[in-house]
């Protein structure tokens, strides 16, 4: 537990860590960047809380204006 | 936050020197041993190889970041709002309060919805765990916690559990039936023991499993039938704040961020480390991931909400403004990705254009600070939890 940890043992891990991180396999930001723009695009036209919902069909909006008898 | 335990002094023998001194209780590779102060000095040199000294090993790490940013940033070869600059702005938002949920006596702590869309279930400082059905605005079930501080809930994908802890270290999951007259606080099943706070928990793909993460700086894997620990995760040097899974269905990873300021995404089976990220200069609150499943947000006391893409292993955004001052207590994204949704100490929801960088709207309604945000299932709408004992669901 990092609360028990002395600081060298803390800084031990740390070290570790980052020897094993510098090694990760890394790509290009732009490459990522167009794929999340590309993977929001797909996405985005059915977005119900960018484009809305119309009233009939969004169950919050029906609130005031009378009530049903069922 | 509420991190202060109170050690209290005891006079004895010390199990090494066998002297009378005051004694500090520690773990020697996983055992406890009570060691006066000088003991306890001298064995953390002894642990050490030839010629090592906080300083050597501190001079090590430096450098060992500086050579990390260096290979992040040779792959860096343009920001995420540049890349989006032929993307259309959007238009104003059409959101704003449906519900308001009133039950809570005391400030709401956390929230989570239910995979079928409508029920949610919210946690309180009061000690009571309620579950709403949004769209009717009915409370389905209550339980009270013996402990009051009930800082994390989940709902089970099934619909048919919940868990929840907090200041009691423990995480407990309840199974709900449709019979409201059901104790519920009799069926209470302990899953989970830390030894320190219960910050947060989630279920994973199934009912059988729970993650839960904690003030004592794991994270941890258990089986809720057998209540045993399947894996724990050791990283984190601070309080864990916040995790989230990994949204696909064969994924096997999470991701935390703690009071370290670190992000830190782990492999669930192996219970490695595997990447990190060190950008926040404050305690993360809040991480989520993109609905993509390749990047992540935080959201941190220093104001700012930052999205980090998995593969290009670093920070792509920062969402920003000079004049939001308050820390960022929780955030998600809209269905498509497009949106993120931030809720901060200064009781207001900002909507971000994830793509730009840019602030789409903000949200008043709150009378406190928001705690905890979570978009529902399929994206209609969100709810945000706040200190003002209420839940708001917008849309």
């Amino acid at each position: 537990m990092a609360r028990d940890m002395s600081d060298k043992e803390i800084l031990q891990m740390e070290l570790a860590q980052l020897k094993m991180e510098v090694d990760t396999p890394r790509t290009a930001t732009g490459a990522n960047c167009q794929d999340t723009i590309d993977f929001v695009e797909g996405l985005a036209a059915d977005d119900p809380l960018i484009k809305g919902v119309s009233e009939e069909k969004n169950p919050y909006k029906a609130d005031k204006g009378g009530c049903t008898i069922t | 936050m509420c991190d202060q335990t109170f050690v209290a002094i005891t006079f004895g023998p010390c199990d090494r020197c066998e002297k009378n001194f005051p004694l500090m209780s520690i773990y020697i590779q996983g055992e406890a041993a009570t060691y006066c102060s000088f003991c306890v000095d001298t064995m953390a040199c002894e642990g050490l190889t030839k010629g090592e000294t906080l300083v050597t090993l501190k001079n090590e790490s430096d450098s060992l970041k500086k050579k990390l940013e260096e290979e992040r940033n040779k792959l860096h070869d343009i920001e995420l709002h540049k890349v989006a600059e032929k993307v259309e702005v959007l238009g104003a938002l059409p959101i704003k309060t449906r519900r308001v949920l009133k039950g809570h006596s005391n400030k709401v702590l956390c929230m989570d919805w239910c995979k079928d869309k409508r029920r949610l279930v919210s946690s309180s400082q009061d000690g009571k765990v309620i579950v709403w059905d949004a769209f009717t605005l009915n409370k389905e079930h209550g339980v009270t916690m013996p402990c009051t501080w009930v800082m994390a809930c989940a709902y089970a994908p099934s619909g048919c559990a919940i868990a929840c802890g907090g200041l009691d270290n423990k995480c407990c999951v309840f199974p709900l039936s449709l019979d409201k007259n059901e104790n519920l606080a009799a069926k209470k099943k302990n899953v989970a023991m830390h030894t320190n706070y219960l910050s947060a928990c989630s279920f994973t793909n199934s009912d059988m499993q729970i993650l839960t993460s904690s003030g004592d700086g794991t994270c941890a894997l258990w089986d809720v039938e057998s209540s045993q620990l399947l894996q724990s995760f050791h990283g984190h040097t601070a309080d864990v704040l916040s995790l989230h899974l990994a949204p696909s269905e064969t994924g096997n990873t999470f991701v935390s961020g703690g009071c370290d300021k670190k992000c830190n995404v782990w492999d669930m089976r192996s219970g490695q480390n595997v990447q990190s990220f060190e950008t926040h200069d404050s305690d993360v609150n809040c991480v989520r991931y993109y609905p993509s499943g390749d990047a992540f947000a935080s959201a941190s006391d220093d104001a700012t909400c930052r999205l980090y893409d998995l593969r290009a292993d670093r920070e792509v955004a920062i969402y920003q403004k000079d004049s939001i001052i308050f820390g960022a207590t929780s955030v998600d994204f809209s269905q498509s990705g497009r949106l993120l949704f931030a809720g901060y100490n200064d009781y207001t929801v900002n909507a971000w254009d994830v793509l730009k960088g840019t602030r789409v709207s903000i949200l008043f309604g709150h009378e406190n600070r928001i705690s905890s945000l979570k978009v529902s299932p399929d994206g209609t709408a969100f709810c945000s939890a706040s200190w003002d004992n209420t839940l708001r669901i917008w849309a």
